[in-house]
C-alpha cells in the first residue's frame, strides 16, 4: 500500500432509494489508496447501487462522494469502470478492439475521433487480458468470459487511479477468473485502488486485502484480516452463513 | 501481434453490396425506361430524387433506432406528428415547411411526454408508448375531420400525411429535405463517436464524463427531424417502416456499425426512389405502402440469404457441420474398434459401425469414403492410411486437451480457450505443449 493515509475514496452519508425504499442506507465509506476491495453482501444489499452512486450514475437522495479530495466531476479521469457484463448488447456490431477503444473516449472528449495511438493503447490492453488474437472479431462471437475481459481491457486503457467493477467475476471460466486476479494484483502492485462486488465469498480472503460488507448499510469495512470475521458476515447475511459456508471460509489463506 | 489491416473478405463483400445497390439505383430510370417502357416526366424524376435522399437520411438514421430498440419509440414519434401538422395548417395554412415544422413540435413533445409519464408514474415503456401514441393520433384524425368540415379551406391533400403521397412533392420540397437531411447526416458524422458510445453501453459513457442525457436527446431529435421530414413521402402510419426496414437489413450484411449505417443508407434510397416512382407513375397507389413493401422485400431477402447471419447460410452451415462431426465421430468409431481387434488398419463390420453410430454413421460414412478416409471392402469398413494417420492425431490432440485442462494450472501453463477441435499445438506455445506430452508419456508409463 503508498500510503495509508490517503483516502482514494471517501463517502460521506450517502443514500440512494428507489420508489421511498432505500437502495443503500447512510454509507460512511473510507477507502485508502492501494486498497484492493471486496464488495459483498446478499442480493438486494445494494452492492451494485453503492458503485453507481458513487459514479454519479444513478440519483443520490443525500450524501457526498469525493476521489482523491475532489468532487466526481474534477476527478472523472482518476475513475475506471467495469460495468456488469449484461448491461450491453453483444450483438452489437462492433468488434472487440473497437469495444476496447472505446475506454479512451472519455480522454479524447467531443468530436475528437480514435486514431494510431489510441489503437496501439487498445491493442496493448487485449495483450493484457488474453485477447489480443480476438481484435477484430465480432463481440457476439466472444463466449462470456472473453466478454469480461474486454470489458476489462476496456477499464485498462482508462489508465484510472481508482476503478469500480460490477461482478466482473459472475460467470466466468477458470482461466477468465485466473486473468482477472492476476489483473488486480498488478494494479495493486502498481498503487491502484480497486473495489470489486463480489459474490463468492469463499475466495474473498483470497483474492482481497480489504473488504466492506453491506446490506442496506455498511456492517463493516476494513483490511480482510480485521473485517471478514464469521460474526460480521452473520451480521450482514443472517443465520444463513454458518451453515452455507461454517468457519473454513475464513480459513482460506488470510493475508 | 496482429497488425495487418488489410480488408477483410467480409469488408469487401459488403462494400461490393453497396456499391451495387447504389449502381442499381442510379441506373433505376433509364432500365425502367428502356424495360418496361416506361415515360419520365420531370415530375417523376423529382419524386423519384425525393424518395431517394428521404430514404437514404432515414435509414442512415434508423440504424440507431433500431439497435437502441427503440423501433417502437420511433411509431410513436410519427404518429404523434398528426395533431401538428393539423394545427400548422389551422394557423399557417398549407405551406410545407410549416406543416413540417408543426409535425416536428408535436413529435418532439410527444418524446419528452413519454420520458415525464416514465419517470413520473410506474407505467412500463409499451404501455407508455401506446397511450402517447394513440392519444397523439386520435387528436390528429379529429383534427383533420375538423379542418375538413371547414367551407372553403384548401385542406386538399392534408390526408396524404396519412398514408404518404409523393406525386404531391415538388422541387422546392425536395431541396428543402436535402438541406435538412444534409444537417442531419453532418451532426450524424459529428457526433459519431458520442452516439456509438451511448447506443452500446450508455451507463459506462456515463462513467466517462459523456453527459449521456444530452446526447440521447441529441439523438432523438435527430430522429424525429428524420421522421418529420419522411412524413410526405411515408406517412404517419407506416414511417417507422421506412425508418427502420433498411438498417434490419443491413445489421444482416455486416458486424461494424459504419458500415450498417451506409448499407442502410443505400438500402433506404432504392427503396424510397423506387417506391415513389412506382407510386407516382399511378397516383392512386399511396406512397407509403409502396415504399414499405419495396422495403420489406429487401429485409426478407437479408434474412434468407445475407451470409453469415442469413436464414439459408445458416442451414448450410448446420449441415455441413453436422456432416464434418458425422465424419469425426465415425472415424473415432472405426479407429477405437480396430485397434482393439489387432491394427488399425483391421475391417470393422458394416453391422456394427452403423449399429453404433445409429443414422450419423450412414452420413460419417459417406463423408469418409468421399475423403478416401476409409473404404468398404468384404470384411467390412477399413481405414485407410490417411485416415489412420487423422485417427492418430485427433486421439492425441483430445488427449493433450484432457492433461491441459488437468494441469494447466499446476504446470502453470499460459491461459487459452479449450477449442478442443483445434490442434492444441495451434493455441498453445510451442513449449507448453511440450510439458503436456512430457505428462501424456509420464501417465504412459504409471
Amino acid at each position: 500500500m503508498d500510503n495509508p493515509n490517503i483516502l482514494a475514496l471517501s463517502v460521506d452519508d450517502l443514500t440512494v432509494a428507489y420508489d421511498e425504499k432505500p437502495a443503500i442506507w447512510d454509507i460512511d465509506l473510507d477507502v485508502p489508496e492501494g486498497a484492493l476491495m471486496a464488495i459483498v453482501g446478499p442480493n438486494g444489499a445494494g452492492k451494485s447501487s453503492l458503485i453507481k452512486a458513487v459514479l454519479n450514475l444513478i440519483p443520490r437522495a443525500a450524501g457526498t462522494v469525493s476521489f482523491y479530495g475532489e468532487p466526481y466531476e474534477a476527478a472523472r479521469s482518476l475513475v475506471g469502470y467495469v460495468p456488469q457484463r449484461g448491461s450491453v448488447d453483444w450483438d452489437f456490431p462492433t468488434s472487440v478492439l473497437d469495444v476496447v477503444t472505446m475506454g479512451l473516449y472519455g480522454k479524447l472528449g467531443w468530436f475528437r475521433r480514435p486514431g494510431k495511438a489510441e489503437r496501439a493503447l487498445a491493442l496493448g490492453a487485449l495483450e493484457q487480458v488474453g485477447l489480443i488474437d480476438f481484435a477484430d472479431r465480432q463481440i457476439s462471437q466472444l463466449s462470456g468470459g472473453q466478454q469480461q475481459r474486454a470489458f476489462l481491457a476496456r477499464a485498462l486503457v482508462q489508465d484510472a487511479q481508482i476503478y469500480f467493477m460490477d461482478e466482473p467475476f459472475a460467470a466466468v471460466d477458470a482461466v477468465t477468473e485466473n486473468a482477472i486476479v492476476s489483473i488486480l494484483r498488478q494494479l495493486n502492485q502498481r498503487g491502484k485502488t480497486v473495489l470489486v462486488v463480489h459474490h463468492d465469498l469463499q475466495t474473498v480472503a483470497e483474492y482481497f486485502n480489504w473488504v466492506t460488507l453491506l446490506n442496506v448499510e455498511i456492517i463493516a469495512s476494513g483490511p480482510t484480516a480485521e473485517t471478514f470475521t464469521l460474526e460480521n458476515l452473520r451480521k450482514t447475511y443472517g443465520g444463513r452463513v454458518s451453515s452455507l459456508h461454517g468457519g473454513q471460509l475464513l480459513a482460506a489463506g488470510a493475508p | 501481434m496482429k497488425a495487418t489491416r488489410a480488408p477483410s473478405h467480409e469488408d469487401r463483400r459488403v462494400w461490393l453490396v453497396i456499391g451495387g445497390i447504389a449502381l442499381i439505383s442510379l441506373l433505376l430510370i433509364p432500365l425502367s425506361q428502356a424495360l418496361f417502357g416506361l415515360r419520365f416526366t420531370y415530375t417523376v424524376r423529382v419524386v423519384a430524387l425525393g424518395g431517394a435522399i428521404l430514404g437514404f437520411i432515414s435509414g442512415a438514421l434508423g440504424c440507431f433506432a433500431v439497435l437502441r430498440g427503440e423501433s417502437l419509440l420511433g411509431d410513436a414519434l410519427s404518429h404523434a406528428a398528426l395533431p401538428g401538422v393539423a394545427i400548422a395548417f389551422l394557423l399557417a395554412g398549407r405551406e410545407l415547411s410549416a406543416l413540417l415544422i408543426g409535425a416536428g413540435i408535436a413529435s418532439w413533445l410527444s418524446l419528452r411526454f413519454v420520458a415525464a409519464l416514465l419517470a413520473t408514474t410506474r407505467i412500463k415503456r409499451d404501455t407508455a408508448l401506446g397511450i402517447v401514441l394513440a392519444s397523439f393520433f386520435a387528436a390528429g384524425i379529429a383534427l383533420l375531420a375538423y379542418i375538413q368540415s371547414i367551407p372553403d379551406a384548401s385542406q386538399a391533400g392534408l390526408d396524404h400525411f396519412i398514408f404518404g403521397q409523393a406525386a404531391a412533392i415538388i422541387e422546392s420540397d425536395v431541396r428543402l429535405a436535402s438541406g435538412a437531411g444534409l444537417v442531419v447526416l453532418c451532426a450524424l458524422a459529428l457526433f459519431w463517436k458520442e452516439f456509438k458510445l451511448v447506443t452500446f453501453d450508455a451507463e459506462f459513457a456515463g462513467a466517462n464524463g459523456f453527459r449521456t442525457g444530452l446526447i440521447n436527446t441529441l439523438l432523438s431529435t435527430l430522429i424525429v427531424v428524420t421522421i418529420v421530414l419522411g412524413l410526405q413521402l411515408a406517412g404517419v402510419i407506416l414511417m417507422v417502416g421506412m425508418l427502420i426496414a433498411p438498417g434490419i437489413a443491413a445489421r444482416q450484411w455486416t458486424n461494424k456499425l459504419e458500415q450498417m449505417v451506409i448499407l442502410a443508407a443505400v438500402f433506404g434510397a432504392f427503396t424510397g426512389g423506387a417506391g415513389a416512382v412506382v407510386s407516382a407513375l399511378d397516383s392512386d397507389i399511396p406512397t407509403g405502402p409502396m415504399i414499405i413493401v419495396a422495403a420489406f422485400i429487401v429485409v426478407l431477402l437479408s434474412l434468407a440469404l445475407a451470409p453469415g447471419r442469413g436464414i439459408l447460410w445458416r442451414q448450410l452451415r448446420m449441415r455441413a457441420n453436422r456432416r464434418v462431426f458425422a465424419a469425426l465421430n465415425t472415424r473415432r468409431d472405426l479407429y477405437r474398434y480396430a485397434l482393439a481387434h489387432g491394427a488399425a488398419d483391421s475391417p470393422v463390420p458394416d453391422d456394427f459401425i452403423r449399429g453404433v453410430g445409429h443414422r450419423s454413421a450412414e452420413l460419417g460414412l459417406r463423408q469418409l469414403q468421399a475423403e478416401s478416409q476409409a473404404t468398404l471392402g468384404e470384411a467390412g469398413w477399413q481405414l485407410s492410411e490417411s485416415g489412420i494417420e487423422l485417427a492418430r492425431r485427433d486421439r492425441r490432440n483430445q488427449r493433450l486437451w484432457a492433461l491441459y485442462r488437468r494441469y494447466a494450472h499446476e504446470l502453470s501453463l499460459p491461459s487459452v480457450t479449450e477449442d478442443r477441435e483445434a490442434e492444441i499445438a495451434s493455441l498453445l506455445p510451442a513449449d507448453a505443449v511440450a510439458k503436456l506430452e512430457a505428462k501424456l508419456v509420464e501417465r504412459a508409463d504409471a
